[in-house]
């Protein structure tokens, strides 16, 4: 009976939420992150996307910067820039926290390119830059039907914008370099939590320990992951949030978008 | 941990025994969503700071706009008029975040900021009879910003549209409204879906 009285009180609660999830998440469907250029509208030959792939990667070992390259077969009736950010948002494009991301989307069946750019990189990739590369730089070989040549000229001048200058450059690399890893998807709350469990382990095998030999230590006993352990834990952890690096692949880091950057059409 | 707690003397077992409790109590709390309500709303009023900051953006780029047209164009005095007033307007309308579960202070922001949208495609219609401030290299770069702030200012908004739904939802339905009962949390205001579709004027290259 009670099981029963729960259920018709939950139903409703649960019905709304699942309508209210489905109205906000209807979002495009995207293509899978399968490197630095995802090539779904297979418009790019395999030795110019080696060629982008190469400086695409060389711009992440430098700055940290992520810049992923993808044409898309279509937009599913999205505006591009709708489209973009989403996406940009959905591969997680960019270091966690520091939003450091920036992608050029081709879409050949609409006749639209865009450079999204992360939240991070507005103040450097900014909308006016972001214009003058795709009319100077992309939407003249397009128009010609040179789409190869056409990005690997756009990725070029976003590349040298987002190397910046070189007293910019070292000051980032610097911030890469201390950047600190791990443990930031874990709440402050659960953090303290496993803490204060592991504590508590310490404290009871301690307290068994304690019996057979008391006169040792008096006082209370602090196991070594509230001192120094626990630091030097997490510096040898150094490296990068954004995943894969070591592994081979390629993926985000997190990274969000928030309807920066410029399109156009050609 | 069992074993070891049946060794353990008395005196031992009293600073241990205080603990557990507290323990299960912060977890148990945890897990029926006691945090979900204050989480959701401070979510919520951190993307009405991003509507309200590129709004504030769109307004700062206002007067650089309004004075390279005027130079090319100061017979569109009618136009250039209405921007700058609807701008004073606008700017003059804020809602701090204590505000948002009023809805009538969101209608007010919103008719301030729509209608400066207005007035803006107007001033960028008008602009298209000037090839001369057509080409010129400042205005295309002020319209290209105002092109990506109008474009920030929606992704701001949807943001804050799905956030507040979510609070929403909690407050609304079990067991958040029984959380909501005693933070004394109310149902915030949002934009409509009919004024979302309203997309700004697009600026066409």
């Amino acid at each position: 009976m009670a099981q029963r009285w729960r259920l018709h009180l939950y139903a409703p609660a649960f019905l709304a939420t699942l309508t209210v999830a489905i109205a906000v998440y209807a979002a495009p469907t995207f293509p899978v992150l399968t490197g630095r250029v995802v090539d779904q509208a297979a418009v790019l030959d395999t030795t110019t996307e080696a060629r982008i792939d190469a400086k695409l990667a060389d711009l992440e070992t430098k700055t940290g910067t992520q810049l992923v390259v993808v044409t898309l077969r279509s937009l599913g009736g999205y505006d591009i820039s709708d489209y973009g950010y989403q996406l940009g948002r959905a591969w997680g494009i960019g270091q966690k926290g520091k939003n450091n991301g920036a992608m050029l989307i081709v879409a050949p069946t609409e006749r639209k390119v865009r450079i999204e750019v992360g939240y991070g990189l507005e103040g450097l990739l900014t909308d006016a830059v972001s214009r003058l590369v795709i009319g100077n730089a992309i939407l003249p070989r397009f128009r010609a039907g040179d789409f190869p040549g056409g990005i690997e000229r756009g990725v070029d001048d976003i590349v040298q914008v987002l190397s910046g200058d070189a007293e910019d450059f070292k000051r980032r690399a610097a911030e890469h370099a201390s950047r600190p890893s791990g443990a930031e998807g874990l709440s402050s709350f659960t953090l303290v939590l496993i803490i204060l469990a592991i504590w508590f382990l310490f404290f009871l095998r301690r307290s068994r320990a304690q019996q057979l030999a008391r006169s040792r230590r008096s006082g209370w006993w602090f196991p070594p992951v509230l001192g120094g352990g626990w630091a030097g834990g997490r510096s040898s952890g150094g490296g990068w949030s954004s995943g894969g690096r070591g592994g081979g692949g390629f993926s985000g880091g997190g990274g969000s978008f928030g309807g920066g950057g410029s399109s156009g059409s050609w | 941990m069992l074993f070891s707690l049946s060794r353990l003397r008395p005196q031992q077992l009293y600073p241990s025994v205080r603990i557990l409790p507290l323990l299960l109590a912060a977890a148990l709390l945890s897990g029926c969503g006691v945090n979900t309500i204050p989480t959701l709303e401070e979510q919520a009023k951190a993307t009405w700071g991003q509507v309200q900051n590129q709004y504030q953006r769109r307004a700062e780029l206002i007067p650089n706009l309004v004075e390279t047209v005027r130079g090319y164009a100061k017979q569109e005095r009618e136009v250039l008029t209405q921007v700058i007033e609807a701008r004073a307007k606008a700017t003059q309308v804020q809602v701090n975040v204590d505000q948002l579960t009023d809805p009538e202070a969101l209608r007010r922001f919103q008719e301030a900021q729509s209608q400066l949208s207005g007035a803006l495609g107007r001033l960028i219609a008008v602009s298209e009879n000037y090839p001369d401030l057509k080409s010129n290299q400042n205005f295309l770069a002020l319209q290209s910003q105002l092109e990506g702030t109008e474009n920030r200012i929606s992704v701001a908004r949807r943001d804050y549209i799905q956030a507040v739904q979510a609070y929403n939802t909690e407050v609304r339905t079990l067991p958040g409204r029984l959380w909501a009962v005693v933070y004394g949390a109310k149902p915030m205001a949002t934009f409509t879906v009919a004024e979302e579709q309203q997309r700004p004027p697009q600026v066409r290259f």
